[in-house]
């Protein structure tokens, strides 16, 4: 039963994951929550690690969902039920590539539902912060410094574009930086 | 990751070329699922059918699903040490931030405007507060955009 959960919640998230990894986030936060399968912290420490590793964030999501909810065999599934829906989908694209790129690049119906979905996907990746800042996450005033000032340097290249920019906004240095001041702060 | 995609698949191995390449981003973000992974089905395809698949589809899961997989085996007994445990919390509000700013980006390129802004808002705040499932979400979507294409085109041919 838990491993036909672990498909379902999967290929769900497989089927409905429009507009990349982090509008992806809020899909499987849904589906962890409602199964009870993770606390909401540890959620939040498995995207902590899918910064700083390689790799698409849904996989690593799969992975380590799957594994904490039913070893290794769990992750195999869950992994496997993710890139499923991609496959049936993109293998028929593919078979039918030369018919769609005729048929549908300028179609009215399939450029305009592109384009409301990707605002539908900022409001998606919007949802996926909103859930995450709770008491658990943010437990002081310490917190939403940490908060400002990554959000601050993330956006930074937007408006100054150079070198020293670039490499202060790097995700992997920001949670490095986190996790040192949070070593400093809290231990 | 698309650049990095790019640089391996057509210029280095050509195996597709740079005005293919485009269709299959066209096409890899349109499909759902993880854009990385659809990708790699379309340049298998392309190269080597089933087979290609099969093995492009593992090259782009495999090492993600080996190194979460080595970390999840440890991570929970890890988690205990009061060290790692204070560096977390360091980390939680910063991850929540590298998700919230990509936003600023996102708006900009979507050129969105107060009104399209509204959509955003509006599906923040129904899966925020109201706890509704995205999957309703992104289905309600595309059935009102594509109703409101069609009773605007049946509009203006009578």
């Amino acid at each position: 039963m838990l491993y036909l959960h672990l498909f379902i919640s999967f290929f769900k998230i497989g089927l409905f994951g429009f507009g990349g990894g982090l509008a992806i986030l809020s899909l499987i936060q849904m589906e962890v929550e409602q199964h009870g399968w993770m606390s909401q912290q540890e959620f939040v420490d498995i995207v902590a690690v899918s910064q700083v590793t390689p790799g698409p964030i849904g996989i690593n999501c799969a992975t380590y969902v799957g594994y904490t909810v039913g070893g290794l065999w769990g992750s195999v599934l869950s992994t496997f039920a993710i890139v499923l829906p991609s496959l049936i989908i993109m293998l028929s694209i593919c078979k039918a590539y030369f018919w769609l790129t005729k048929r549908f690049k300028g179609n009215p119906y399939f450029e305009q539902t592109l384009r409301m979905l990707r605002f539908t996907v900022i409001g998606l990746v919007a949802s996926a912060a909103l859930l995450l800042m709770k008491p658990t996450t943010f437990i002081d005033f310490v917190s939403w410094i940490i908060f400002g000032v990554v959000a601050l340097l993330t956006i930074l290249p937007n408006f100054v574009k150079n070198k020293v920019t670039e490499i202060i906004s790097h995700p992997i240095l920001l949670i490095v930086l986190a996790g040192f001041a949070g070593y400093l702060i809290y231990a | 990751m698309l650049p990095l995609i790019q640089r391996e698949v057509v210029d280095r191995k050509g195996w597709i070329d740079e005005e293919e390449f485009l269709n299959m981003i066209a096409l890899a973000q349109a499909a759902p699922g993880l854009i990385a992974v659809n990708s790699a089905i379309f340049i298998g395809w392309r190269i080597g059918g089933w087979r290609g698949v099969c093995g492009a589809v593992l090259g782009a899961v495999l090492p993600s699903f080996l190194i979460i997989l080595a970390i999840a085996m440890v991570f929970r007994e890890w988690k205990e040490l009061p060290a790692v445990e204070a560096a977390f919390k360091g980390i939680r509000p910063a991850v929540v931030a590298l998700i919230a700013a990509p936003l600023f980006k996102m708006a900009k390129s979507a050129r969105i405007s107060w009104l399209t802004a509204l959509v955003p808002v509006a599906v923040a705040l129904l899966i925020w507060l109201g706890h509704v499932n995205p999957v309703w979400v992104i289905l309600a979507t595309i059935l009102i955009t594509l109703c409101s294409i069609y009773i605007s085109s049946y509009r203006s041919s009578k």
